[in-house]
């Protein structure tokens, strides 16, 4: 007798945990011949919210992780999905890209986070500054985590450029609630599971699924929220998304039209984003 | 005891020591300075610029509408072809040459300075002036260089920025802003606050003298409306904007669905933190410097003083003595220490927040000091027994007024300093090296003074966390606002 | 010698400096100008404090100090006559009828290196000579090394030795080198019994500064509050005109005030310093700027 599969059931993923949407609705996903593939959660502006929570209760504590230490997280990370690779293939398959395609997308996505491991103990070096001040005083400046950073994922390369934002966010030292791609989501739940074996600590990633639609003008408008990055170029969506932004001074980023397999998409300038700059002062005399 | 109250009251009084301010040219009317010339309105109207220390009317001033906003965004809009092209060490002579512009008519741009916006002469003189000049300097070096700030990315100028700027420092605001700008190969509409125009159309006369290509830097001249007019106008490709966080939130909602960046410099209400182990008296220095210098008007003025309980009582005995000796009148007295409320609005904002202190049970003390009857004045004044949901622990007030609280722990500090909207600046004053290395990390500013407070330098990037703006002046992080990569 | 060192307060060198510096900034004019000059005047320990001092010259820095220039009217004297113990006797007769103090250094000056007991025998031989205030130095050498007990058993012995005679304390700050230093120095000296404290000897450089006079003036401010005792403040060396003076009365006014506005708590210990006074005042008086050459030296 066949053995009958057991399938996935995918939830979001808030504060380390997979709980299903609170508000109990779910979409079909269907692949590209009209097939149902899964049902995923309809989240809903009360998942975002806790997930704003758990994001503020462990930022601090995850800004103050040593830069050694967040880089050997992202490189764990790389390990995890590097292990799981068949998996993401299979489902980037499933959600309609060929074979190649599909194991091109994966094994950069591993090489963007060895590469985003990388920089952790690096950008603070190439973004700070020691300022000759003109008064007897030792002036520098250095880069600090934003705090918590609404991120739209790309609707497209669904993997690629889920990892390409949320690596470059969480290693300056925020913690993010990322919105997946509403049609190609399968990517992201799972790599919510490989975030969540390896180690880091939960709550600094927050995945949610569901629809842009409904769940934008919250990213945007959220109080809590200290930045929000957007990466598509739906004009009426970006206009929106500033005018509410413009409530709590917000940072907006809009990422338009990147293809982020290409490697110039990989840079410091992309943690810099959700950077801020502290300049110190102290005097210098006896 | 001659007081039993004022034991270290000053009996020496100093003879008045007035600036001379016979050097000073300065016309009955000022025109607008569009495309390298001076023209008057298309509306034909003007506005009235007066000195707050006594209600006179210094000169009067053209107000930009629609068509003069359009002509100076057009002219700074052709300017920019050549003016983003032309080899980048030519453009640093010109900045150059500004600089020393400035230093050359240094004592005249100070005595302007502080008749149009009642500061005290020592402070324009001595602080005003020179930083923007140096902000010329500094970005003049920065043309030919470019590459260096950004590696591995071809930084390009946006195009035309318009730029708006406070009323509390002037002609150093005009200096952050256009310096930056300039040097990255952008052109500029820029216009000065309503009630402190005169140095910026002073800066014109310089800009036109230093043979600048015309139509680089355009300075217009208006209220709100006028701003609004540049904000809004759809040729100018980036907005640079320093005042209260209110406007700042209308100028991101304005420009939302445009290709406008945006660089915000808003307020604050910046802790400064004393604690036990403080250098006390220095401390006490630093809160005076903190809220006192320029009467307060300071976006990262030290507005919500923490003292650590232990101390708090010698702390204030001392700050109270040291209040008493400052001296409060006419700004052109080489001796003040505390000059004009800047208009006459913004004494009625400051007093009505007096108001509102006393009403919600906060301990006031104001000096003694004898006020002159005619201008804008306000006692250096600071409230007692507050606590963070007071409104005046809450809100800018902008003015010569401080909110104290006290603390026990390094915790309880951090979280009630963090416990704000704003995040312009901060101030911690202890000689224990570990701890100001804590605070420094754990408060959420953009500028941390640990051990001095309101410095700056063009070398320093300046600006805030969460809504006091975004973006950066002064320093290589200055220059980032003003480019964009290809 | 009951100080909790730990409680005593520190100070940021920086800030200090920044401090005083607007005290330089205060511009005195006219009126003010000259009441500031006239006070600074009547507040000099007028120093000679040499080797090769004589009778003769102790004589005529006397005379100098009861006429300082007799074509101004309405001018003070100068507060005291600072000299060695040998010269005391000298000075005391030439003052006669004055109200002029003589001040005598004592204590091994400049350098203190010697032992108590003839530190002792130096200011019982001054004040037996018939000094009013006796200058001593502290033992520099003591204090860097931590022995700060011994420093305060020394004043307290010396307080004793004075009898009548003021005691003022120089702590010679261009040795001590912090300001945190100064502030130990300073309340070692209160506490073991300094009518006045004093910068330096005039030996070693740097001597008096603003910063230094400012740290020993807060002190002075802090133990008055704490006791309501009043101790006087003495900056000496390197203090040569009138507009460094006027900064140092600036000083005094804004931070400790009225009470001390007078030569009985503050006092410039200079030599050429009353010249340059009466060249200002002179010159507030006719509009003319002036020559040396008509003020007499001594």
């Amino acid at each position: 007798m066949n053995r009958l599969d057991i399938q996935k059931t995918y939830k979001l993923y808030i504060g380390g945990k997979f709980p299903r949407t609170e508000s109990g609705r779910y979409y079909a996903v269907n692949n590209s011949k009209g097939k149902l593939i899964a049902n995923m959660c309809l989240g809903s502006r009360k998942d975002f919210r806790n997930a704003v929570v758990v994001a503020r209760k462990v930022q601090e504590s995850w800004a103050d992780i040593s830069a050694l230490n967040k880089g050997q997280i992202l490189y764990r990370i790389a390990e995890m999905l590097e292990g799981r690779k068949e998996q993401f293939i299979e489902e980037l398959v499933l959600q309609g890209a060929t074979k190649k395609a599909a194991e091109n997308e994966v094994e950069v996505s591993i090489d963007r986070l060895v590469y985003y491991a990388g920089w952790s103990d690096k950008y603070q070096q190439f973004f700070s500054t020691v300022n000759p001040v003109s008064s007897s005083h030792f002036n520098f400046t250095n880069l600090e985590a934003t705090g918590i950073v609404s991120i739209i994922a790309p609707e497209n390369q669904s993997l690629i450029g889920l990892v390409s934002v949320i690596a470059s966010t969480i290693v300056g030292g925020n913690t993010v609630i990322v919105l997946a791609s509403e049609n190609l989501p399968l990517s992201a739940i799972s790599f919510a599971e490989v975030l969540n074996s390896s180690d880091v600590p939960g709550g600094v990633v927050n995945i949610l699924t569901g629809k842009r639609e409904e769940l934008i003008s919250h990213m945007a408008s959220h109080m809590d929220v200290n930045a929000i990055i957007y990466c598509g170029n739906d004009e009426n969506e970006m206009k929106s998304i500033n005018e509410l932004a413009s409530n709590n001074v917000k940072r907006t980023i809009f990422y338009k039209k990147n293809d982020w397999l290409n490697s110039s998409n990989e840079s410091p300038y992309f943690i810099e984003k959700t950077q801020e700059a502290k300049t110190t002062w102290h005097p210098v005399k006896v | 005891m001659a007081n039993k109250n004022k034991p270290f009251k000053a009996s020496w009084s100093y003879d008045p020591a007035p600036e001379s301010t016979d050097h000073i040219q300065l016309q009955k009317k000022y025109d607008l300075y569009i495309d390298g010339k001076f023209i008057k309105p298309e509306s034909g109207k003007y506005f009235d610029t007066i000195n707050p220390a006594n209600d006179e009317i210094i000169a009067e001033i053209a107000i930009a509408e629609k068509e003069d906003v359009d002509k100076a965004v057009k002219a700074a809009k052709s300017a920019f072809k050549n003016w983003s092209k032309i080899e980048p060490k030519e453009r640093g002579k010109y900045i150059y040459r500004i600089a020393r512009l400035i230093q050359e008519r240094a004592r005249e741009f100070a005595v302007i300075e502080s008749l149009d916006g009642g500061k005290p002469i020592r402070e324009s003189r001595d602080i005003d002036i020179p930083l923007a000049a140096n902000h010329f300097f500094y970005y003049a070096g920065w043309t030919d260089k470019l590459e260096f700030a950004f590696p591995n990315r071809k930084p390009k100028p946006l195009g035309v920025a318009g730029q708006i700027i406070p009323w509390n420092f002037p002609l150093l605001m005009a200096a952050w802003k256009l310096a930056p700008a300039l040097a990255t190969g952008n052109t500029v509409v820029l216009k000065p606050a309503e009630t402190t125009p005169l140095t910026a159309l002073k800066l014109a006369e310089i800009i036109r003298d230093s043979g600048l290509p015309k139509g680089v830097v355009n300075i217009i001249t208006g209220a709100g409306k006028t701003g609004a007019e540049i904000v809004n106008h759809p040729d100018i490709d980036k907005i640079s904007f320093t005042g209260s966080t209110a406007v700042g939130k209308y100028i991101q909602k304005a420009v939302a669905g445009t290709n406008k960046k945006i660089t915000l410099e808003l307020g604050g209400k910046s802790a400064n933190i004393i604690f036990e182990d403080a250098a006390i008296d220095q401390a006490v220095e630093g809160i005076i410097d903190a809220i006192f210098f320029n009467q307060g008007h300071v976006c990262c003025a030290g507005s919500r003083l923490f003292i650590q309980e232990s101390v708090a009582n010698t702390v204030i005995q001392k700050l109270k003595d040291r209040m008493e000796t400052l001296m409060v009148g006419d700004p052109m007295d080489k001796n003040t220490d505390i000059g004009a409320i800047n208009s006459k609005r913004q004494l009625k904002t400051i007093e009505n927040y007096i108001k509102i202190g006393l009403n919600e049970g906060g301990e006031i003390f104001q000096t003694d000091c004898i006020l002159p009857e005619k201008g804008n004045w306000c006692k250096p004044t600071l409230f007692l027994n507050l606590s963070q949901s007071h409104t005046i622990v809450q809100e800018e007030i902008f003015g010569p007024v401080l909110a104290i609280q006290t603390f026990r722990t390094i915790e309880e500090v951090i979280e009630k300093a963090n416990n704000t909207p704003y995040g312009l600046a901060a101030g911690v004053w202890t000689q224990n090296g570990s701890k100001i290395f804590h605070m420094t990390q754990k408060l959420k500013a953009g500028v941390i003074w640990a051990n001095t407070f309101n410095k700056f330098d063009a070398t320093s990037p300046f600006g805030g966390y969460k809504e006091s703006g975004f973006g950066r002046e002064g320093g290589l992080h200055g220059l980032k606002p003003y480019v964009k990569f290809e | 010698m009951n100080i909790d060192f730990s409680k005593i307060p520190t100070y940021d060198t920086l800030g200090v400096i920044e401090r005083v510096n607007r005290f330089g900034k205060r511009s005195i004019k006219n009126s003010s100008k000259v009441e500031g000059l006239k006070l600074a005047l009547s507040m000099i320990d007028l120093t000679t404090l040499e080797g090769k001092d004589t009778k003769g010259k102790v004589e005529q820095l006397c005379y100098k100090a009861m006429h300082p220039h007799d074509a101004l009217q309405n001018i003070p004297t100068v507060a005291a006559i600072c000299v060695y113990p040998s010269m005391v006797s000298i000075a005391k007769k030439a003052l006669q009828g004055s109200k002029i103090n003589v001040a005598s250094v004592a204590t091994a000056f400049p350098s203190g290196q010697s032992d108590l007991k003839i530190k002792l025998a130096d200011t019982k031989f001054a004040a037996d000579q018939g000094a009013d205030e006796i200058d001593m130095v502290i033992s520099r050498g003591k204090f860097l090394s931590g022995n700060y007990q011994y420093v305060f058993d020394e004043i307290a012995a010396v307080k004793e030795a004075c009898g009548k005679a003021h005691l003022k304390v120089i702590l010679e700050t261009g040795e001590l080198e912090t300001l945190d230093n100064v502030r130990r120095a300073s309340e070692i000296a209160i506490q073991a019994g300094a009518d006045f404290i004093k910068t330096s000897t005039g030996k070693i450089q740097p001597a008096a500064t603003l910063p230094v006079t400012y740290v020993m003036l807060d002190t002075i401010k802090d133990h008055y509050l704490k006791t309501g005792i009043m101790i006087g403040m003495k900056p000496a060396g390197g203090i040569s005109t009138s507009k460094i003076a006027l900064q140092y009365l600036v000083m005094l006014n804004e931070v400790l005030g009225e009470k001390w506005m007078n030569k009985e708590y503050f006092r410039f210990g200079a030599s050429s310093l009353a010249n340059d006074i009466l060249m200002q005042l002179v010159k507030s008086e006719t509009g003319f700027y002036q020559s040396a050459n008509y003020f007499s030296k001594d």
